[in-house]
């Protein structure tokens, strides 16, 4: 029990920056119905983007972990999101209504650009970090094995909850919301009734390009390691939770992120660590195969 | 043209603010990326600040915004007058710097815009670029070109291209025939072109999926090590030669093919691209662990070579056995195994052309480019869209596996490394850039994507960087496709319409 307490707990960390990451996927998809490739490495962006932060703070002299953490956390949220906005006016602006496999292929070009900038710019070595917060809370105890939960897996709950909170909120009541909501539906009917199309669009790219950066922030004070590639994976991993939630639904972006930590975290702990990136994978296909419209999503009509 | 085009009112502080909006994000994107870089020092990371390359790139931007707007705006003038320059005076300076810097060791460094020269030169490329752009707008008397004209004159070139290599093909043949025996061709040039025509041989194989099918296959490579492991580990577990394998590799891999397109191929594009990419992956991950099996990370050694008719191209052969030099009489060079694995590949990759040239003419090929052109006119019409999309399928990973053997037996050692996504991105992007479904295009494509970074071992770094831009670049331009053009398979002439119906 213990043992499987510590797995779910591990777990919902890891399922918090998949589903952090999901949710971009989700509402680009939602809005312009094209799966953003790019989008894992926006988030490895904003974990290099937070790597750089701590150093410059460290040199700086800031070392209150709070504060420190709290200046990061707004460097990369409002650095990371202009590569989402760059991404979206470069890459996808132009291919607006063309093809589906176009904009796909337009997606990996960008991801392989992105992968190879950062590992130009920053070099191909891996960057540890020293762990930022430490100790925690011992939960439970049974025979010798102890469960933790640390002050940082809390942290991340809390970051997590309160941003999905405050994104579900600025989707169902703000006019920025309603317009994206409007867009969802049907982006011509948006832009005859006075929406600015591509404003909306532009700023869902910034949303979900804010929430990624978070979710690098906190891989990067998780794992204390990252490297260029560590968005390939992520990026596919929350892809994988989009669809497992039903793409376009944002409770279903966080359910899906939810669900595959936990798959990801309990398959390692009770198979074998070294398939834990099929297991991913065969969610993926399986999901696709026998309910290509998620759990939580809308069938999906192809119109002639 | 004669008319002259009207001048609007230049609205001067307006520019300056689009192109200071530019050079902010431009600073934006490079102030902590760019400017800080991360460097491993004893007891973790430190810092180098790189902030001359931040404001370079973005003066760089607010210019080059100006430069747009000016030629938008249909004053290109002034772009010509100042790039033309820029570009010459740069592009000198650059090519002084390289003879200086080969001489006494230090060249122009502190007056260049960046450090690494390949940056340089991209910003001399630009700065052409700009300047032939407004050269044209000088000469035309307007400066912009509408979507249908440039769809039309490429698609003229690509119409042009496809004549020529209809006189271009068997010369480019018989080039690639007599190479080896060229004076120019060396160790270093034949390595080069036997991975030129590996690659070609990959695209012609994913041209049938992905330009014929219209299936965006992100997984190719997957196959592509099903061969390449089919033949190891036949050599390895029951000692079975090339020529023996080479056909159970391609079967191998047409049977991954079926195994794992059957259960996928009915999901719409988008989704049927991510699970192949999945699957790939998952081959990946499944060879680098089964380790009784596949021997995992460390790879297999000791692959046989292959044999000419039962010659082995070594210098002392076995007891009994005559090698290659032997029987024909030859002096023994280590060059004869590389010329015989160039054919051999060759050979390989002209089949693998004919097959599909051929194919499109059949009934299956011609369901294949009607799949790809509507999927539901094409059920309407009772094709079985699963079982067509299958055999694409299945026949553009036979060729992979094809491909995957030789790379077995060329390389002697393989291990999953070999076998990553970039792989696949890499063949995708060959295909793309050369035009979906065109035969050349995939040979030029070739040629410019691997060929020339292994001319240029500078741009090795960029590669990668360039295959991504690329890939972007194309798409926006002309999302067919570079040399993209369709020639109707079957055309009914009016005469013979005529003739038919008025008897």
């Amino acid at each position: 029990m213990a043992y499987f307490t510590q797995q779910l707990i591990n777990g919902l960390t890891l399922g918090s920056i998949y589903g952090l990451i999901a949710i971009g996927y989700t509402l680009v998809y939602g809005i312009i119905g094209m799966i953003n490739f790019a989008h894992g490495e926006i988030f490895m962006i904003g974990a290099f983007i937070s790597i750089i932060a701590f150093l410059v703070l460290g040199i700086l002299g800031v070392t209150w972990i709070p504060l420190a953490l709290l200046i990061v956390l707004i460097a990369t949220m409002i650095l990371t999101p202009v590569y989402g906005w760059a991404l979206e006016r470069v890459a996808y602006r132009p291919l607006r209504g063309s093809p589906r496999l176009a904009a796909l292929i337009t997606a990996i070009g960008m991801s392989i650009f992105l992968q190879n900038y950062v590992q130009l710019v920053q070099g191909a070595r891996i960057k540890p970090m020293q762990p930022v917060i430490s100790g925690g809370f011992e939960i439970m105890r049974e025979g010798s094995f102890t469960v933790a939960l640390s002050y940082l897996q809390i942290l991340i709950f809390v970051v997590t909850v309160v941003l999905m909170v405050v994104f579900t909120l600025v989707i169902a009541r703000t006019e920025l919301g309603r317009a994206q909501r409007a867009c969802e539906q049907d982006l011509g009917m948006a832009a005859l009734l006075g929406i600015d199309v591509d404003r909306t669009i532009s700023l869902t790219f910034v949303m979900g390009a804010a929430l990624a950066s978070v979710a690098g922030l906190i891989f990067l004070i998780n794992y204390g390691v990252i490297d260029f590639y560590i968005g390939f994976l992520a990026g596919i991993k929350a892809f994988t939770a989009a669809v497992l939630g039903g793409i376009g639904s944002l409770p279903g972006a966080m359910l899906g992120g939810l669900l595959i930590g936990l798959i990801e975290s309990f398959w390692s702990a009770y198979f074998t660590v070294e398939y834990k990136d099929v297991a991913a994978y065969s969610v993926l296909v399986l999901v696709l195969i026998f309910r290509p419209t998620g759990l939580l999503g809308k069938p999906d009509i192809e119109k002639v | 043209m004669a008319a002259t085009p009207a001048i609007k009112p230049f609205d001067f502080p307006d520019m300056f603010k689009e192109a200071g909006a530019a050079a902010i994000v431009v600073f934006a994107l490079a102030f902590a990326m760019v400017g800080f870089r991360t460097e491993p020092v004893p007891g973790g990371l430190g810092i180098t600040l790189r902030f001359a390359d931040v404001a370079m790139a973005s003066v760089i931007a607010f210019a080059g915004r100006i430069a747009l707007i000016l030629l938008r705006e249909g004053r290109p003038f002034p772009v010509l007058l100042t790039t033309l320059p820029f570009a010459v005076i740069l592009g000198a300076l650059l090519l002084a710097d390289q003879a200086l810097a080969s001489e006494n060791g230090s060249g122009f460094e502190p007056v260049l815009p960046f450090s690494s020269p390949v940056v340089n030169w991209m910003i001399v490329i630009v700065a052409a670029v700009f300047a032939g752009r407004a050269a044209w707008a000088v000469r035309h008397a307007r400066s912009t070109v509408t979507a249908e004209e440039r769809e039309a004159t490429m698609d003229r070139i690509g119409a042009r291209v496809q004549q020529v290599a209809r006189y271009a093909g068997p010369l480019l043949i018989g080039f690639a025939l007599v190479l080896p025996f060229l004076p120019i061709a060396d160790r270093r040039l034949l390595d080069i072109a036997i991975l030129v025509v590996t690659y070609i041989m990959l695209g012609w194989g994913l041209n049938i999926v992905v330009g014929l099918a219209g299936l965006l296959d992100l997984g190719y490579v997957a196959f592509y090590a099903v061969g390449a492991y089919s033949y190891a580990l036949l050599a390895q577990y029951f000692d079975m030669g090339f020529w023996v394998c080479l056909p159970f590799a391609g079967i191998m891999a047409a049977f991954a093919g079926i195994l794992l397109g059957f259960p996928v191929l009915g999901l719409r594009g988008d989704y049927l691209a991510i699970v192949t990419l999945g699957f790939g992956e998952m081959v990946r991950i499944i060879l680098l662990n089964w380790y009784k099996f596949t021997k995992g990370p460390d790879g297999i050694s000791g692959i046989p070579r292959p044999s000419f008719f039962g010659l082995p191209f070594t210098r002392y052969p076995a007891e009994g056995t005559v090698s290659f030099h032997g029987f024909f009489g030859l002096t023994y060079t280590p060059l004869d195994r590389i010329i015989f694995l160039y054919y051999l590949i060759l050979a390989l990759a002209l089949a693998t052309n004919v097959f599909t040239l051929r194919i499109r003419k059949l009934p299956v090929g011609r369901a294949w480019e009607a799949l790809r052109e509507d999927e539901t006119a094409c059920r309407a019409l009772g094709i079985n869209p699963r079982n067509t999309k299958l055999t694409a399928f299945s026949i553009g990973a036979m060729f992979a596996g094809f491909g995957g053997s030789f790379f077995a037996t060329r390389q002697g050692f393989i291990s999953p490394e070999s076998f990553t996504f970039i792989e696949s991105a890499v063949i995708l992007a060959i295909v793309v850039l050369g035009g979906m479904g065109s035969q050349i295009g995939v040979v030029l494509a070739a040629i410019l994507l691997i060929g020339m970074p292994e001319f240029f071992r500078e741009l090795h770094q960029f590669r990668m960087l360039a295959f991504g831009a690329a890939m972007v670049l194309i798409m926006v331009w002309r999302p067919a496709g570079l040399l993209a053009h369709r020639e109707p398979t079957l055309r009914l002439s009016a005469t013979k319409r005529l003739a038919k119906a008025v008897p």
